[in-house]
């Protein structure tokens, strides 16, 4: 490590932007990448939204964009249909979200707040990043062969999965780059959080959002490694023929499928397909609230309420993720034994949930709030985050779930979750730390032009889910008109739709934001927030190697408002005198 | 027939089965639940947002309060959450999976599925269901029944997409797949139940009411998962022993033909 702690001013254009092993760039790679494909996942949804608000009419524009194989005659496919809901899944999933929250913001903000140099493998955090871009090309490059992508959802449910066309063959090698990748960062945080952490930073000073991404990388690194070998044994089912996920006797489209030996379990899949994306859904959420936590703490100046009870929370949450992943099972044909486990679970695992949220909002009482960009997102984030979570207790209990198992009220409850929920604190994330990451601020106006619209039309989407799940109008359908009950929630499908397209209109003042404060942004000093942590002590942006000297930590991650002290901040890294 | 109208919208639909209100009840005061604790909360989260929004001359406070009220709140959240797991979620589900009616008092039907379409098999007048082959599976067998040589087999009933059931009288269901993963679902019945290449797994409802109702695929199947359309029709006992003693005189129609031929 010795030799990285000076700056590297004379590194060539492709070592320094391209190949980099510094954290932040590798960080900064990770968001731009990760943000792209949020805008691609995000384009899939709105060619779908497109079908499911007028699903008999004709599109030639979508024809002009997708081909006449996909969009034939302006129509869209069913199967091209399948393909857009898989591959929008996937993509915000796995190449959206978790890399942003994940790759991104873990990667450029956890090692300033640690006061480390750079993580402790930088060129392990190089290959992360290369792996999970190819990865990510695998899966586009999936759309073009025949039969195009994946198209058995981004569950990949056996034996439709193998069945499937080429595009799946493609979707799980990309599933391996990915998950490789999710592997090699996930070590690189562990490590560098237990060995790099300055001098005084013990575990009980770290910011919540250290502890959040320390509790993620474990989730990261206990749950891809089935996955990782469910996706190989799937590729042998397709390409070998063996039968892990093929029971015997079957009979496809008249056709007898012989070349399966058979004798396997498609349940088999499930399990080891849901013993990852249970915690993968905390992977999804755990960091956003470490921001959430961090943002609230800056702006409200004083402490976080119940900080113990945060990180005790956080990682009881972590352990109990492991232990609910058969709740997405209920009407695989369990009994009551099996299913009372996981209900109890299941409702166990809502309690820490509860108390971090509850720790959240009495953080605000007594506070000084201020109302800036940032904040709006991360106080947003909370009532959000509350439907989604309360909404997964029908999805939770057996006697519900079956009226309410595969309907919208299910997209409903976990795009509250991800999409107002963890979008939201990563839109918080992002106006609160491109100062740090540039030197500028981005402008505040249009962050209210974006946040607001954004509040409204989210809701405008997700709420009518949830009723037209009550109402049990399934999920995936191509067209939702063929059924009453689907029939007579479809006007609703109307309203979801162009809220879906205004939504995409409100994030242009986000982009031109973005875009244009690289270079215009007001110029602000080191620490704007006037925050604790330390990566308000680094310069803006901050050199390779970070700290002009190595900083020592005095203090515990919030002491704001202190009484007795003249300033309403206390930074770690200064010693005060008592 | 007297069918029923309306009973569709952003509530729950109309719920004609024995065991449904059980289901109801639970997502009823789930909501309730949920909607107070929701609205409590948010009264309280914007009650701060106003209050401590930052001012001149008041600083923010550094003591921490001591919430004891959150912490009842946190103890009655769990309370409540067991007695609904156990209060209203195990008994609906134990009757569900645990009381599935005997073959003497139920009307059995095997349900084959495959994409993107559900046969219906009755046992006919025997009441012995015909053995299953994959291997005779087609487009005139969907079942794969061996008619000649199977006597058990030789008067079974087998249609596509039409399930018809007499009311007020418990209805078994064997559910299989031939081909992907589908879910057998009926909304009014408070039916949902995945259906599995490989595995044989029962699902039963009683019908209050008689009419005709959309049976769906819940779980995506392929290209047609939307259009994997089925209807049941709901009938008296005598109209529905009527239509079993057409389709078995059908069927004998179309054997002869075969004979003929």
């Amino acid at each position: 490590m010795s030799t990285e702690h000076h700056p590297h001013p004379h590194l060539p254009f492709w070592r320094r932007y391209i190949f980099s092993t510094d954290h932040k760039m590798i960080g900064i790679q990770y968001a731009l990448t990760g943000m792209v494909f949020l805008l691609v996942g995000f384009g899939l949804i709105m060619a779908m939204r497109l079908q499911l608000a007028y699903p008999k009419s004709t599109f030639p524009f979508l024809e002009a964009l997708f081909g006449s194989v996909n969009v034939p005659q302006g129509i869209m496919a069913p199967e091209f249909y399948n393909q857009l809901g898989a591959m929008h899944g996937t993509i915000m999933i796995f190449l959206g979200v978790v890399p942003l929250m994940v790759g991104g913001f873990g990667n450029f903000v956890l090692p300033l707040q640690i006061g480390a140099p750079d993580m402790a493998f930088p060129r392990i955090n190089m290959a992360s990043y290369w792996v999970y871009f190819v990865g990510g090309v695998i899966m586009l490059v999936s759309f073009f062969v025949p039969g195009g992508a994946a198209n058995s959802g981004w569950t990949s449910y056996a034996p439709l999965s193998v069945i499937a066309t080429a595009g799946q063959t493609l979707w799980l090698f990309g599933m391996v780059a990915l998950i490789t990748s999710s592997l090699l960062g996930a070590l690189n945080f562990i490590t560098t959080v237990i060995q790099l952490r300055a001098r005084g930073l013990t575990f009980f000073r770290l910011p919540f959002f250290v502890w959040a991404q320390f509790v993620t990388a474990f989730l990261l690194l206990l749950a891809f490694p089935p996955l990782e070998a469910a996706g190989v044994l799937q590729l042998m089912d397709r390409l070998a023929h063996t039968s892990f996920f093929m029971p015997s006797g079957l009979v496809v489209s008249g056709e007898m499928q012989e070349q399966f030996t058979g004798g396997g379990n498609p349940l088999l899949w499930q399990h080891l397909f849901w013993f990852l994306a249970h915690p993968e859904v905390y992977v999804l959420i755990l960091p956003a609230m470490g921001i959430v936590a961090e943002v609230i703490a800056a702006n409200t100046r004083k402490p976080l309420w119940g900080y113990n009870w945060l990180v005790g929370s956080v990682i009881f949450v972590g352990f109990m993720s492991f232990i609910v992943w058969a709740h997405h099972m209920y009407l695989t044909g369990m009994g009551t034994t099996l299913s009372t486990f996981f209900q109890a679970t299941t409702m166990i695992i809502s309690v820490p949930s509860v108390v971090i949220l509850t720790a959240l909002v009495l953080s605000l009482w007594g506070a000084s709030i201020r109302y800036n960009v940032p904040m709006l997102f991360a106080l947003a984030f909370l009532p959000m985050f509350a439907i989604g979570g309360l909404t997964g207790l029908p999805l939770g209990l057996t006697a519900s779930d079956i009226h309410l198992h595969d309907t919208y009220y299910v997209i409903g409850h976990f795009h509250y979750v991800v999409a107002p929920g963890t979008l939201f604190a990563l839109f918080a994330g992002v106006y609160y730390w491109f100062p740090k990451a540039t030197g500028r601020t981005m402008n505040p106006l249009l962050g209210k032009l974006h946040f607001w619209p954004s509040f409204v039309l989210m809701n405008g989407i997700f709420m009518p889910m949830l009723f037209q799940g009550l109402g049990g109008a399934n999920r995936r359908y191509f067209d939702p008109t063929m059924y009453e009950h689907t029939l007579a929630v479809q006007g609703w499908s109307v309203v979801i739709s162009w809220s879906a397209w205004l939504l995409a209109v409100a994030q242009i003042p986000f982009i031109i934001n973005l875009l244009v404060s690289l270079w215009a942004g007001r110029k602000v000093s080191d620490n704007p927030w006037q925050a604790t942590t330390l990566e308000w002590a680094a310069p803006s942006p901050p050199p390779h190697g970070n700290f002009a000297a190595v900083p020592t930590v005095y203090c515990g991650p919030y002491e704001y408002s202190v009484p007795g002290r003249v300033s309403d901040f206390c930074m770690q890294h200064v010693a005060q005198e008592a | 027939m007297d069918e029923v109208a309306g009973g569709f919208g952003v509530w729950l639909p109309i719920d004609i089965s024995t065991h449904g209100a059980g289901v109801d009840r639970l997502i009823i005061v789930l909501h309730a639940f949920m909607a107070i604790l929701f609205v409590g909360w948010a009264i309280f989260l914007v009650y701060c947002l106003v209050r401590f929004r930052s001012r001149g001359g008041c600083p923010a406070r550094y003591e921490l309060p001591k919430a004891k009220p959150s912490k009842y709140a946190e103890i009655a959240v769990v309370i409540i959450e067991a007695f609904l797991l156990i209060g209203l979620s195990m008994p609906v589900w134990a009757n569900v999976k645990n009381e599935i009616p005997q073959d003497k008092e139920a009307t059995l039907v095997q349900v084959v599925a495959e994409q993107f379409a559900w046969n219906f098999h009755y046992p006919g007048a025997d009441g012995l269901f015909g053995k299953t082959h994959s291997k005779l599976m087609g487009a005139e067998n969907p079942a794969g029944l061996d008619r000649e040589k199977d006597p058990q087999a030789r008067d079974d009933i087998v249609t596509i997409n039409q399930l018809h059931v007499p009311v007020n009288k418990p209805v078994r269901l064997q559910l299989r797949s031939k081909d992907v993963i589908h879910s057998f679902s009926i909304p009014v019945l408070r039916v949902k139940q995945d259906v599995i290449p490989g595995m044989d797994i029962p699902t039963w409802f009683q019908a209050r009411q008689t009419g005709k109702f959309d049976i769906a695929c819940a779980q995506l199947c392929g290209l047609g998962h939307y259009r994997m359309k089925g209807q049941i029709t709901i009938e008296s006992p005598e109209q529905f022993q009527a239509w079993l003693a057409q389709e078995a005189a059908w069927m004998e129609g179309k054997d002869e033909e075969e004979v003929e031929e």
